[in-house]
């Protein structure tokens, strides 16, 4: 049962990868996956429930998946401690604001759609 | 000197996967929505490498399986972006549009910011993914020419800064409505975003999910695009 949804993830993974190539790498190989996935399951080529288990696994226990990645930042300190306060500023600010926008940004256009479709 | 003991390969695994589950153990036992495992995990982990001696790359060459998986996570999110298929096209225009303003705000006030506050090039190519999910984030910054490990770290700083300050931002500039308050969270700080949404509601947790999805697709491609016109 595992095994099925572990050949759907990496299948996708293998062909994002290819088309990611053909594309010239615009765009990561795993992101390119991810939209054939869904496109596959929207059009009823793969069925969720094979792909749910393993995928459900995945998406859980994504932040496991980062650590080593992370540990690598003992190596990269000498990089940050020079401007770590700066780094805390970029990070800091630019948050805030996707935060601001895209929540701002979205109530407005749904204000606007409810008052379209109150008036007709 | 590293302890023989030390230096091989699945005691690093156990390390990496047993030091993950004593921060989630913590994180549940102690209730704190906002005591990431990472901060207990991350500390462990470096304590131990510094009093056995491993080298840091030994470390990360141990773990490679682990740093593998972040491929296949991304991709399952198509079942994510499969599951809420309703809610996106219910307000699709609207979702796009917000989602694509946090993206080019996201990439464009790091490339305004790092100048500011007089940073690298490597820190602009490092933190323009930021806001994405961590392995898609990861992907974009090597295919930059980024740091990928300032990356990982930067992502959860930045995780971090809008689960505790978000919602009390979206209160003060008056975003109410669940939609906004789901696709904010999980636009700006995805994963973590997302776990402080499911905690205000269902709709704000679905939305939120979606978010981190479409954000990191459309950043993949505002990426580029705007390296194009506003080269570092």
């Amino acid at each position: 049962m595992y095994l099925k949804g572990i050949f759907i993830i990496v299948g996708f993974l293998a062909l994002g990868c290819a088309v990611s190539f053909a594309i010239g790498n615009f765009v990561p190989g795993s992101v390119c996956g991810m939209v054939l996935l869904f496109a596959a399951l929207a059009a009823n080529i793969v069925k969720a429930d094979d792909v749910r288990p393993v995928a459900d696994f995945l998406t859980k226990n994504m932040s496991l998946f980062f650590v080593p990645a992370s540990i690598g930042i003992m190596e990269q300190w000498g990089l940050i401690s020079g401007c770590f306060f700066g780094w805390i500023g970029v990070i800091l600010i630019s948050t805030l604001l996707v935060l601001l926008t895209t929540g701002g940004v979205q109530s407005g256009l749904m204000k606007i759609q409810n008052r379209r479709r109150h008036g007709k | 000197m590293a302890n023989e003991f030390f230096l091989n390969v699945p005691v690093m695994l156990a390390l990496t996967i047993g030091a993950y589950l004593l921060g989630t153990y913590i994180k549940d036992k102690s209730g704190m929505s906002l005591l990431h495992p990472f901060l207990i995990c991350i500390p462990t982990i470096v304590a131990v490498l510094y009093f056995t001696g491993v080298p840091c790359s030994f470390y990360m060459e141990a773990n490679r399986i682990i740093e593998f998986m972040l491929g296949p996570s991304v991709v399952a999110l198509g079942l994510l972006l499969y599951d809420h298929v309703e809610t996106i096209k219910k307000n699709a225009v609207p979702i796009f549009v917000s989602v694509f303003s946090g993206s080019v705000t996201g990439v464009g006030s790091v490339w305004l910011l790092c100048r500011f506050f007089g940073l690298d090039e490597i820190f602009v190519r490092s933190l323009e993914p930021k806001s994405v999910t961590t392995p898609i984030a990861m992907d974009l910054a090597a295919s930059l020419g980024g740091n990928v490990s300032l990356t990982a770290v930067s992502v959860v700083l930045c995780g971090f800064i809008g689960a505790v300050f978000g919602p009390l931002f979206l209160r003060l500039f008056r975003i109410g409505n669940p939609v906004s308050r789901g696709l904010a969270l999980g636009c700006s700080a995805h994963g973590l975003g997302t776990s402080r949404a499911i905690e205000t509601g269902a709709v704000e947790g679905a939305v939120s999910g979606l978010a981190i999805a479409l954000m990191g697709l459309m950043t993949a491609l505002v990426i580029p695009l705007f390296n194009m016109l506003f080269p570092v």
